[in-house]
């Protein structure tokens, strides 16, 4: 075992599969000379040369076309996108191509690309590099999303998405970046697919993910201090989504709150709740809460943006909620 | 008969017309094999109507009609590893590449034995086992993508070549530009093939378009530039040769634009009421397989008695086709209603 970053641990994972085979490749603005803003694949050009760890233009559309293209011929490229919120440019090829292809080709061809996509709201860098839009691909038969929150958790579902047949998205939260972890030495992989029970407890459920894992981690260890046991879900992976953990530990305490940073209106935190009704109404003793960031595009100034998302006192406000 | 004054006439206005010529290296055999392409190209093509009207068929299908010569030139040119990037109009692209028209038949029938086993259609048929990478159904949404295969063969350093086409519509997206630049930026070996027929849906190019020479734009992108005549096998033929041979020598992409006109609606029942549809006649003077056809016959190469026997046989293949897709194949079952969304057989629902 040894204690990484979640940003090293994404690198742990690319380097590995790099050297395992030689058809994953990375892509990319300023991955390569710079080793990404974040630092994140820093060297591996040096490694693994110009090829396979490639500088492109500022052309998301066509570049991470070309990623779909060599998938489809068989490579396995993990496409970076900077900051998700600019995934609009190649939304095309990732929503038309690389989800549908399978399909549309009746299964003769595959597309297992990776899109690395940085998201969420911190730091002041305002409404276009801050967006969560990780919403939007859930609703695209045909793709996964996964949200992994801890570096033991990245570098296990990174390495399972990269050698997965199909196209998976990676949204990463910036503020995740820094978090440390125990991520064990040899090799192991992460289920996409399969949620975490972060905190077990009795009398309230909240469904989280990434980041706001953290937060509702934080109102949890608050609200045990007033008699309150919280057992809190993170997700790790939206599509496919694990409502068997989740229903299951709905079945022993009969309440929860669904958290998502990302606007509330049309986000997944509405779906869950609905998929939850549909599951086991009658397990509930109290309406289901939804907890998303305000319906508002993000602030540049400080206070505004720390407005915009959900915080542990609104996570703690819905759990009390549920035992009114 | 060929009607010379009316070619004399044409010439005043197409600007792309180029005289047909024997190009060094191609031998009679191969000749008759690419008239052969062209006649089930078009014998497959004039099936299908009648299929849509019959209910048979249904959807959107593009036809490829009269525009023949140009995938016909270039694409069998290719070895089976190389990649073909295709567009809407893409039933010529896979019969050229040694497609199965049984197979696309029953595609279009929507059979469970068709290509994509009913789940694509015309816009969407593909053969991953002779490198057809598909057709598509967003025009200039296949280009990037097929790129993507060129850069595959650019990291493994094969010699496998790509040739992606797209239309005068499609060259006005901004991603065709983008794959442009890359494949110029790290030389890979693909051939843009822009198949130019004058018409983006319902909207004449010039209209829509600054520069109407868009080979113009590989030059501005540092892309060694052609234009042909989209009627001249032969001149198509000898160009893509020598782009051909310099992506697969790893001397980076060509641009080849194959000017032609749209002579038919933009899909099987569009009547074209928003154009002018006496422009075509003259252009049915050189449609390419008449054309060909008279040129060989002039030079010697073929009688006209087997001309039309490639054309019977092509029609014998075309029937075939329809029997089999009509009384040998089957409905998808519905119990496969999930499959292939996602690989290996996993069912997300």
């Amino acid at each position: 075992m040894s204690i990484i970053t979640l940003r090293e641990s994404i690198t742990q994972a690319l380097r590995e599969e790099m050297a395992l085979d030689e058809n994953v490749f990375i892509m990319g603005c300023d991955v390569g000379l710079r080793g990404n803003p974040f630092g994140i694949t820093k060297g591996l050009m040096n490694e693994y040369g110009e090829k396979r760890v490639i500088d492109t233009p500022i052309s998301e559309a066509a570049f991470t076309g070309l990623g779909v293209g060599a998938a489809i011929a068989g490579m396995r490229p993990l496409v970076e996108i900077l900051y998700a919120d600019w995934i609009t440019l190649p939304m095309d090829n990732i929503v038309n191509t690389a989800a549908k292809t399978c399909y549309m080709f009746g299964g003769q061809a595959n597309v297992p690309i990776v899109i690395r996509a940085p998201f969420g709201v911190g730091g002041g860098v305002a409404a276009q590099h801050s967006q969560n839009n990780e919403n939007w691909f859930v609703h695209v038969p045909g793709l996964k999303v996964i949200t992994p929150s801890t570096p033991y958790d990245m570098k296990g579902m990174l390495k399972s998405a990269i050698r997965d047949n199909g196209p998976v998205i990676c949204f990463e939260h910036k503020r995740n970046y820094s978090v440390k972890g125990e991520v064990p030495d040899g090799e192991y992989l992460v289920p996409i697919g399969k949620a975490a029970i972060r905190k077990t407890g009795t009398d309230c459920t909240i469904v989280a993910y990434s980041y706001m894992t953290y937060v509702a981690e934080a109102a949890a260890k608050e609200l045990e201090k007033d008699g309150i046991s919280c057992e809190v879900i993170d997700l790790r992976s939206l599509l496919p989504l694990d409502y068997d953990t989740v229903m299951e530990s709905i079945k022993k305490t009969s309440r929860v709150v669904v958290v998502t940073e990302a606007p509330l209106r049309g986000s997944i935190a509405g779906e869950i709740v609905g998929e939850i009704i549909d599951r086991g109404f009658d397990l509930l003793d109290a309406p289901p809460q939804r907890l998303g960031s305000k319906n508002s595009p993000v602030a540049y100034n400080e206070g505004l943006e720390a407005m915009c998302t959900p915080k542990k006192e609104d996570i703690i406000a819905a759990v009390r909620k549920t035992f009114e | 008969m060929k009607d010379s004054k009316c070619i004399e006439e044409l010439k005043k206005e197409f600007d792309a017309y180029a005289e047909m010529y024997s190009p060094e290296g191609l031998d009679r055999e191969e000749q008759i094999r690419m008239y052969s392409i062209m006649w089930l190209m078009r014998k497959f093509e004039e099936a299908v109507k009648p299929l849509w009207m019959a209910n048979k068929v249904h959807g959107y299908y593009h036809p490829y009609i009269t525009e023949e010569a140009i995938a016909t030139a270039i694409i069998t040119q290719l070895k089976k590893e190389d990649y073909v990037g295709s567009t809407h109009r893409g039933h010529g692209h896979l019969i050229a590449k040694g497609g199965n028209i049984n197979k696309m038949m029953a595609e279009l029938f929507g059979k469970e034995e068709g290509y994509n086993k009913g789940r694509g259609g015309s816009m969407h048929i593909s053969d991953m086992s002779i490198g057809m990478l598909g057709a598509s159904g967003i025009v200039g949404a296949a280009v990037a993508p097929a790129v993507g295969s060129a850069l595959k063969s650019w990291i493994k350093g094969t010699d496998d070549v790509t040739v992606v086409f797209f239309g005068d519509g499609g060259a006005n997206a901004g991603s065709v530009s983008e794959s442009m630049n890359m494949a110029a930026a790290w030389k890979l070996p693909v051939i843009f093939v822009c198949e130019n027929n004058q018409w983006a849906i319902a909207t004449d190019y010039a209209r829509i378009t600054g520069e109407p020479d868009l080979y113009k734009r590989g030059t501005g992108f540092g892309i060694p530039s052609y234009r042909c005549d989209g009627y001249n096998i032969y001149q198509i033929w000898e160009t893509a040769k020598a782009a051909i041979e310099r992506a697969r020598a790893g001397e980076g992409p060509t641009f080849i634009e194959c000017k032609t006109m749209r002579m038919l609606g933009h899909h099987a029942t569009d009547d074209s009421w928003y154009r002018d549809m006496s422009v075509c006649d003259k252009y049915w003077e050189i449609e390419p397989i008449k054309r060909m056809g008279e040129f060989m016959v002039e030079n010697k190469l073929a009688t006209p008695e087997e001309l039309e026997a490639i054309e019977a046989e092509a029609m014998k293949k075309v029937e075939a086709s329809i029997e089999y897709a009509d009384t040998q194949c089957h409905e998808p079952s519905p119990d496969t209603f999930y499959d292939y969304i996602y690989t290996d057989g996993e069912v997300i629902k």
